[in-house]
């Protein structure tokens, strides 16, 4: 169990560094010049040449990496390009909105998912093509459509929820799941079908297993076979694909952001993106690979804690 | 093939004949593919999206860029056949027009996908070592990586370029199809004719050409159709973020944002091009799986279980005196109709207090099925049609699932073939034996515990409490089967039933289970049926046995009559096989060699 998070943090190591270098590398191959995108068409060539080198454009790639690497190390992620602000201190404040609602996936996949996995497994009738049409319905409905038909029926008809903005929990706690509640329930469509496939063909599998009979023929009762003996064996292959599905759902919450107007990384991202600057879209990369090693590393836990072979080696 | 060949060369003679059967070579996996309705559905409604977007121009007049403020926000009409947007363009045209940045990035990303990913999976997969270590190291990497942030470097880097950013995604998404790539050439590198074809001296190449890119064409397919979906969903998404395609300019996703600007007093805006993108990402979706499925038809319907018709038994009368248990007419079938089979016939049997009745036969004789039955644990795919019994004078219908249910550990205790397999690997021996015993008897915490030990000591492990702790994958075979005993015996039964108990253990282990199983019957004066295809195991245990063939009891007799006088051709013909008689330097006699008599003196 040990070598097993030993390695995922020492994958992680790489992993970070090249979500991190990615953008300096590219920056060096782009055609557009970031200094002369901030100056405008109106810059001269002195005020060019003393941005660059303000900016340390002048540098090597490397040499550019290396420093950015090492402020970084020491908790400094350098300032806007545009505003000047200190990047940390414009990443901090946004990572509970997107930490929330991350979790809220989470939660709401694994409980949903499973729950509907096992169903299917179980009865074919109406509640297995219910939710054969739920997944299809899943599969064909991004993140960002999902939460506009919700914001349409949720907000604009039935106003039970507000279609936009978000509440700090400290300020209102059920304004704050108020807010959040759309979101999560937009992120998690795709993902709930996803989990609830894997779940379904985990049970089919292991029902038809000796070990279920054998439980059977000894008495014990079918509720439990099915939802602790079955369903913890069939949770393992679940939860290797539960980590490829959550890095996925980062994706989501990226573009959900935007819809649903709340102030977390994916929405700094995305403004950074349109106004190139780049400082900031790279220390939310960073927090995003951070994130992604996260997820990698709760669901080794959960793994080794469900799987005794893994546990115990 | 003469006798003098060697197996290579036989494998290689056979080379051309026997490309496996279950390869789904190209021409008849679209043949397979077309079949299906939703596969069809789904490649039409794909090919309407391509035309559309090819010929926008012809197909509508409007310009997707033309304003016409005086006609904003109209439903549709004649004129404009899916209406105007808030700056009166005609959505039609738009949506046309729009096509074509999604479909690019498609093919964009595809292009890279599916040259990057085949490319890294086959040589990883074929080359093996240092190469293939790499390769998969490599691959989780980029499985950690959070997609669209990377795209969004790469879209503010290289001036909102859509193509760049496809061209990333396909890098990223390689990961996914050179690992499926990976796995099947490994599958297909370890079968028998590609290494007939590497001794015989072809060339790398050429078994990659001719005997390897068939074979993962399918799997391909597969991970391409899911990763255009991904690719369509990633790429409207980009340009719904106002990335990518620069606003004025018609994209889907651009065109989603627009529809939800005015989504308070306009929500027809978001019906047209909502629609037609969630079927798009359906229609790739759809296709992708039902790739899969013809791919490897390895879906299986859920088991369920049918509702048995519960008659009202007749009662067995005529059971000899001191029978614990009586079998009557039990008849078992599988299949429907023309393909039925009947697997158990009018099998009857009666087992007397505290006696241990073999059931002897090879294997599909029926022996388990019967058993089985007994508990209402028969597998699926079977049905039986005929049975009743008795225990202690009361009958009921083997039909009644519930009654059976009642019974089970309680009254009657069962081990299994496989000892491992029986056992749940994720939880513990003593988890086990606890849960059984909260079932059926209950009592504290500790009450049960003491409880455990005592049984675990009874089926003679020496180390109880150490046991209780362990997992099945911490324990032998032969301890497995006495934490299985230990488990049919925890409530107590009256009756057990072993279902080949030994068959999978050791010779010497053989022995001190059927010892134990021998001593503990005779401690709690238990009746147990055993099921055996060992005649070992019948001289040493049972008091009388029943010689089953085909599903039919051919007779049952006291163990001694059996060995001495039996009394039907089968059942000398099947004592004569047994490899425990047999003389050394003659020739084990067979079944075969008497089939056809007994089935002409059974019939």
């Amino acid at each position: 169990m040990l070598a097993t998070i030993r390695t995922r943090l020492l994958l992680s190591v790489p992993l970070l560094l090249i979500v991190t270098l990615v953008s300096f590398v590219l920056n060096s191959l782009s055609p557009s010049d970031l200094a002369r995108t901030i100056l405008g068409a109106d810059g001269t060539q002195e005020q060019y040449l003393a941005l660059r080198h303000d900016l340390g454009l002048d540098r090597s790639i490397l040499i550019q990496y290396a420093s950015w690497l090492g402020n970084a190390l020491s908790g400094d992620l350098g300032a806007s390009y545009l505003t000047k602000e200190r990047v940390l201190s414009m990443l901090n404040p946004r990572l509970g909105v997107t930490l929330s609602i991350m979790t809220g996936v989470m939660l709401v996949c694994v409980s949903l998912g499973l729950l509907f996995g096992v169903l299917s497994a179980l009865r074919g009738g109406w509640i297995g093509k219910a939710i054969d049409v739920l997944s299809l319905v899943g599969l064909m409905m991004p993140s960002f459509l999902a939460a506009l038909l919700f914001i349409m029926v949720f907000a604009v008809w039935l106003r039970w929820l507000p279609a936009t903005g978000y509440v700090m929990f400290s300020q209102d706690p059920a304004g704050w799941l108020a807010s959040l509640v759309l979101p999560i329930l937009s992120v998690s469509f795709l993902p709930i079908a996803n989990i609830a496939k894997q779940t379904r063909d985990g049970m089919n599998d292991v029902l038809r297993r000796d070990f279920i009979r054998a439980l059977r023929a000894s008495g014990v009762p079918e509720g439990s076979i099915i939802w602790k003996h079955a369903l913890r064996n069939a949770a393992l292959p679940v939860i290797t694909v539960l980590g490829l599905v959550m890095i996925g759902a980062i994706s989501g919450t990226v573009f959900v952001e935007r819809v649903f107007v709340l102030p977390g990384l994916g929405s700094l991202a995305v403004d950074a993106a349109q106004q190139n600057d780049i400082a900031v879209l790279q220390g939310a990369t960073l927090y995003f690979g951070l994130l992604a090693v996260a997820i990698n590393l709760l669901v080794d836990l959960s793994y080794g804690w469900l799987n005794p072979r893994v546990r115990l080696s | 093939m003469t006798q003098g060949q060697s197996p290579i060369a036989g494998a290689l003679a056979l080379e051309t004949l026997r490309v496996p059967k279950a390869l789904p070579r190209p021409a008849r996996f679209l043949a397979r593919l077309l079949g299906r309705p939703l596969a069809l559905l789904a490649l039409i409604w794909i090919a309407i999206v391509v035309v559309g977007g090819l010929f926008a121009g012809q197909i509508s007049s409007y310009d997707p860029l033309d304003q016409d403020l005086l006609a904003i926000k109209q439903l549709p009409s004649a004129e404009h056949l899916l209406g105007t947007d808030a700056l009166g363009r005609d959505v039609l045209s738009r949506l046309l027009h729009g096509t074509t940045p999604s479909l690019v990035g498609v093919v964009q990303a595809l292009a890279v996908v599916s040259l990057i990913g085949v490319l890294l999976g086959l040589s990883a997969g074929y080359f093996g070592g240092w190469w293939d270590r790499l390769v998969v190291q490599y691959v989780s990497l980029l499985q950690a990586i959070p997609v669209i942030v990377v795209l969004l470097s790469v879209l503010s880097i290289f001036g909102q370029s859509m193509s760049a950013a496809m061209v990333t995604l396909g890098i990223l998404g390689s990961a996914g199809v050179s690992r499926v790539v990976r796995s099947v050439v490994l599958g297909v590198r370890e079968e028998l004719y590609i290494a007939a074809a590497r001794i015989s001296g072809l060339g790398d190449a050429r078994i990659i050409l001719t005997h390897i890119l068939p074979r993962i064409f399918g799997p391909v397919v597969v991970q391409l159709a899911l990763f255009a979906c991904i690719t369509v969903v990633i790429q409207t998404g980009i340009n719904f973020l106002g990335l990518g395609v620069p606003p004025p300019a018609p994209s889907w996703g651009g065109m989603v944002f627009e529809a939800s600007a005015s989504i308070n007093d306009f929500p027809w805006l978001l019906l047209p091009t909502g629609s037609v993108l969630a079927l798009t990402i359906l229609s790739f979706g759809l296709l992708g799986d039902s790739l899969r499925d013809t791919a490897v038809e390895t879906w299986a319907a859920a088991a369920h279980r049918h509702t048995l018709q519960v008659r009202v038994p007749e009662p067995i009368t005529d059971a000899p005196a001191h029978t614990i248990l009586a079998l009557r007419d039990l008849t078992i079938v599988s299949g429907q109709g023309e393909s039925a089979r009947t697997l158990v016939d009018h099998v009857n049997l009666d087992l007397a207090n505290a006696e241990t009745l073999g059931i002897v036969g090879e294997s599909g004789s029926g022996k388990t099925l019967t058993v089985m039955s007994m508990l209402g644990l028969l597998p699926a795919g079977t049905r039986m049609t005929s049975g009743r019994m008795s225990l202690d004078g009361t009958t009921i219908d083997l039909g009644n699932q519930r009654q059976l249910e009642a019974l089970r550990g309680g009254t009657i205790g069962m081990i299994f073939q496989e000892p491992m397999a029986a056992l749940d690997p994720c939880f513990t021996v003593g988890h086990h034996l606890a849960e059984v015993i909260r079932v059926h008897k209950g009592g504290s915490r500790a009450d049960i515990e003491k409880q455990i030990i005592a049984l675990l000591h009874q089926v003679k492990i020496t180390n109880p409490e150490e046991v209780a702790r362990r997992y099945p994958h911490q324990i032998s075979g032969g301890m497995a089967q006495r934490v299985g005993i230990a488990r049919a015996l925890a409530a107590e039964p009256r009756i057990l039933l072993a279902d080949e108990p030994t068959t999978a253990l050791d010779v010497t282990v053989q022995a001190e289970i059927l010892e134990l199983l021998r001593a503990l019957s005779a401690s709690r004066n238990m009746a147990v049926i055993i099921v055996t295809h060992d005649w070992g195991v019948v001289a040493d245990l049972c008091d009388r046995a029943m010689v089953l063939y085909q599903g039919r009891a051919l007779e049952t007799a006291s163990v001694v009559d059996l060995f001495e006088r039996p009394s039907h051709p089968y059942t000398a013909a099947l004592l004569k096989a047994n490899p425990h008689g047999a003389k050394p330097g003659e020739p084990l006699p067979t079944i075969e060699e008497t089939l056809r008599s007994i089935q002409e003196g059974v019939g």
